[in-house]
């Protein structure tokens, strides 16, 4: 049975019926299918949450144990039946390649199979496994940065961009506005790549996500809060990393000669990294740019694909060239997250 | 090429002159002569020409991606030279070494002629990434903003040799990028650039606009009094090394008035304005407009539009530099000097002998008899020659109605048979280094000025808003009005009475137009 009879889309997002199960939905409900801690994605008050180990954990770590009554853990690749015993619908993850834990799903019922791949990407990151092509029927995709514009550098070259900055500007205080879960891990790690050994300086609301991914086996090196440093005249040449949010509030201007820099996929765009006031962009990126969009397409070879997410236009303008039947999934309430503060 | 990218990227999202400078100074200590000279000349605009058009660029890219999904990216991006700079399909063999060199493309291009700038271009736009074509999108068509002014450009110049400021304008003229010598020079590894025998073009002195407490103040008999003729102001050096004639922007336009030139020698560096004579007749200011439209004018065009130069200072005599005398003094040295040329296209301004203020408003109200003469110039007899604007020392007067400089801020489209021309402009005036509007203007020019003005337009628009596109503020119209009022509606706090266009100043450079200072002191001569 072709899955547009048993999706829907609704005010609360997207509704697998046969399962009564909806999949990252907008506010607490029955059966929740998670596929990542992104707070837009991922919210507290839900009955019953299905999701990986580790996205389990992030949601512990922001909302606390009570993030939901009842919680069901569910590894990559195994698999859990959902609603009537004689008419299953089964939900199994895949890895998504996005943040730790990030997972695709993978819906089957009645002998189709839909994919809903999250917010994904292709390029290599530590803190995760990479992303696996999963054969379907349909595959759901996101467009964060569905245009051609958006080529993503290698995050090596980026992170030189900050270490030379620190080069120039050996008295200032170089504050890097990332999104707190997964974005700033991998800043730190790609610092660390490059030969960074001074210790990183975190604003508080960096900290417990960054214990939780040393607690998963993610090696960040020292890190110190911010609020520890007594003289912050002391911070003067240091790298802090604060939510996008601090750094326009009053948080920062306790710092020394603060050079503003800003990780995010955005900043590709020159207008928009002047709106920030990065006076350092960092393209930095948790997801596809457009040619790793048009590859998963091609090697996932999914004859329909459904887009959401983004600059959807351009997308399914492409994957109908490509000779794949696309359509837009109009899900409402999904931030830009790069650009939201978490 | 890496490292100029690098630099412009940095300029361009720093804020603050320090912190600009700062960005600069390492560049210059990191990077090698040539590579930094050129990316001097880039930023401080003087690269002589567009290496390609805008068009070539859009026509390459249209060549390698679907039209759709252009239009798509163009206006998701807002800007062409992004736009293009990120769609251009990276090259998988892309590898540092294989990154050109500054210098090497600017020669490349230098070279090229019109027909082969294009492949060039496609040929570096593979060897490079994102950020090093929009540089190069952006040095090739001479469009670079990174906030960084040509003053302070040479200022930074002066911090990183640590030496004066005036001594790096003095010499600005005389040295051209790769700017070799001159790093050598600051660099303390050579001897300072010799550049008194060049012919080369030396900072202008300007006027104030005159206001009505000044002319109630001034003594007439210590001020020179001339007229202030239509036409534009040159400047003509002669050297032993040759002669050239230059715009008050420094622009060399010997080759537009080869007639002017023709029968000057020896050493001298004359100040003044070009202007259609007809022996000692001067034409009109449209006249000139025809000689200036031609890069290179025909013989008979010469023949019929002669050109001829009314002199009114001198900076240079024989290699004694005259700058320190005063006017009146300089005003003898320059009618021997004239005197001693052998050209009738040289003609000494004439002073009007005027004793008391009476004589000098019934002068001024005569001055608009004359089409040739748009008003009186105030010159103090005792003013020494100081480059730039120094106060108190001249003023320009100009005839009714009231005149002032303003620059175009953004544009609209007119109605009806207009509608699809930009003809509706708003144009600003200068606090300190910002431009405010001051009014709107959609009359007082020709047909054939409309279709220039739309196609200045579309080629120097830089953003969208609704119907009204902004315009680069490189265009200076002289606006006339009738009367300033006092308007707190305005963020000027100004309004034009029936502004129009006066003249398009295609020739003068946005920095030198009026202040709403200037404007707002005419409030009360007009009321
Ligand atoms: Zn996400
Ligand atoms: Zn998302």
């Amino acid at each position: 049975m072709h899955p547009r009879d048993w999706m829907r889309v609704n005010d609360t997002g997207l509704y697998c019926e046969p399962a009564d199960a909806y999949i990252d939905p907008m506010v607490p409900v029955t059966r929740a299918i998670i596929t990542h801690g992104h707070a837009d994605h991922a919210r507290a008050g839900h009955d019953h949450v299905y999701a990986t180990p580790t996205t389990l954990k992030i949601m512990t770590t922001r909302y606390g144990e009570e993030m939901a009554r009842e919680q069901t853990a569910l590894d990559y690749r195994q698999s859990v039946t959902l609603g009537d015993d004689k008419d299953p619908v089964t939900v199994t993850f895949y890895p998504a390649g996005h943040i730790a834990g990030s997972a695709q799903a993978l819906i089957e019922y009645r002998g189709a199979r839909l994919v809903i791949s999250g917010d994904y990407k292709r390029r290599p990151d530590p803190t995760c496994e990479p992303f696996e092509v999963v054969p379907c029927d349909v595959f759901i995709t996101e467009a964060t940065f569905g245009l051609p514009v958006f080529t993503h550098p290698p995050i090596d070259q980026e992170i030189q961009k900050l270490l030379h900055s620190q080069q120039v500007f050996p008295d200032r205080c170089h504050v890097v506005g990332t999104y707190a879960l997964g974005k700033c891990q991998r800043v730190i790690l790609a610092l660390r790549d490059a030969g960074y050994t001074r210790p990183l300086y975190l604003h508080g609301a960096l900290i417990r996500l960054c214990d939780l991914y040393q607690e998963l086996g993610v090696a960040l090196g020292p890190l110190v809060a911010v609020s520890e440093v007594e003289n912050k005249q002391d911070l003067a040449g240091e790298i802090i990393l604060a939510p996008p949010s601090a750094l326009a509030d009053r948080w920062s201007r306790s710092l020394p000669k603060v050079r503003t820099v800003m990780a995010s996929g955005w900043m590709q765009i020159r207008a928009r990294a002047r709106q920030r006031q990065a006076e350092l962009p960092l393209i930095i990126s948790d997801h596809c740019d457009w040619p790793e969009l048009l590859q998963t397409l091609e090697e996932v070879n999914a004859p329909e694909v459904w887009v959401t997410h983004g600059r959807e236009d351009a997308l399914i303008y492409q994957a109908e060239k490509m000779g794949f039947n696309a359509r837009a999934l109009s899900l409402l309430g999904y931030e830009e997250e790069d650009d939201s503060s978490e | 090429m890496k490292a100029f990218s690098d630099l412009l990227d940095q300029l361009y999202f720093t804020s603050g002159n320090n912190a600009k400078a700062a960005i600069i100074k390492e560049y210059l200590r990191s990077t090698p002569d040539p590579d930094r000279g050129w990316a001097i000349a880039a930023i401080a605009g003087t690269l002589k020409f567009d290496f390609f058009k805008r068009n070539t660029v859009k026509t390459l890219m249209l060549e390698r991606i679907d039209p759709e999904l252009f239009a798509m990216s163009y206006d998701y991006v807002g800007e062409m030279s992004e736009t293009v700079a990120h769609l251009w399909p990276d090259s998988q063999a892309t590898q540092t070494d294989s990154i050109p060199r500054l210098a090497d493309i600017v020669e490349e291009f230098q070279n090229a002629s019109r027909q082969t700038a294009g492949k060039l271009l496609s040929g570096y736009l593979d060897l490079l990434d994102a950020s090093q074509r929009w540089a190069l999108i952006k040095l090739g068509t001479r469009g670079l903003r990174v906030g960084v002014s040509a003053r302070s450009m040479k200022q930074i110049l002066a911090s990183y040799g640590n030496v004066d400021i005036e001594d790096i304008e003095s010499l600005w003229h005389g040295v051209a990028p790769p700017y070799t010598e001159l790093l050598a020079w600051l660099e303390g590894k050579a001897e300072k650039p010799d550049i008194s025998g060049e012919v080369t073009f030396h900072p202008v002195m300007l006027s104030h606009p005159i206001d009505d407490q000044t002319l109630e103040q001034i003594t007439v008999n210590d001020w020179q009094v001339e007229y202030k003729y239509d036409g534009i102001r040159v400047q003509l050096v002669c050297t032993e090394k040759g002669k050239a004639l230059f715009s008050r922007t420094g622009d060399d336009i010997s080759q537009a008035f080869p007639d002017v030139l023709e029968g000057i020698s020896g050493d001298g560096v004359v100040d003044g304005e070009l202007l259609i004579m007809h022996g000692k007749d001067v034409d009109s200011f449209n006249a000139l407009q025809q000689r200036l439209n031609r890069k290179k004018p025909p013989a008979k065009l010469i023949k019929s539009l002669p050109a001829g130069l009314i002199l009114y200072d001198i900076l240079r005599n024989g290699d004694t530099d005259v700058t320190q005398s005063a006017l009146t003094e300089r005003r003898q040295i320059l009618s021997q000097w004239i005197a001693g040329q052998q050209c009738s296209h040289l003609h000494l301004s004439q002073t009007l002998n005027l004793t008391d203020a009476a004589s000098l408003r019934k002068k001024h109200e005569q001055a608009s008899d004359d089409v040739a003469v748009e008003g009186l110039m105030l010159k103090r007899k005792d003013s020494r020659y100081v480059p730039g604007r120094p106060k108190g020392q001249w003023y320009k007067w100009k005839r009714d109605p009231k005149l002032v400089d303003a620059v175009i801020m953004y544009a609209q489209r007119g109605h009806g048979k207009r509608s699809s021309y930009y003809s509706d402009f708003t144009f600003g005036a200068w606090q300190d280094d910002k431009l405010l509007p001051i009014g709107k203007a959609y009359s007082g020019f020709t047909d054939e000025e409309l279709k220039k003005l739309d196609n200045w337009v579309r080629r120097n628009a830089v953003g969208r808003f609704g119907p009204v596109r902004e315009v680069k503020k490189e265009l200076v119209i002289e606006v006339a009005f009738d009367a300033v009022h006092p308007s707190p509606r305005h963020k000027s706090g100004i309004a034009l009475r029936f502004p129009r266009f006066h003249r398009i100043r295609w020739d003068k450079p946005a920095a030198e137009a009026d202040t709403l200072e200037t404007i707002k002191a005419l409030i009360h001569s007009t009321d």
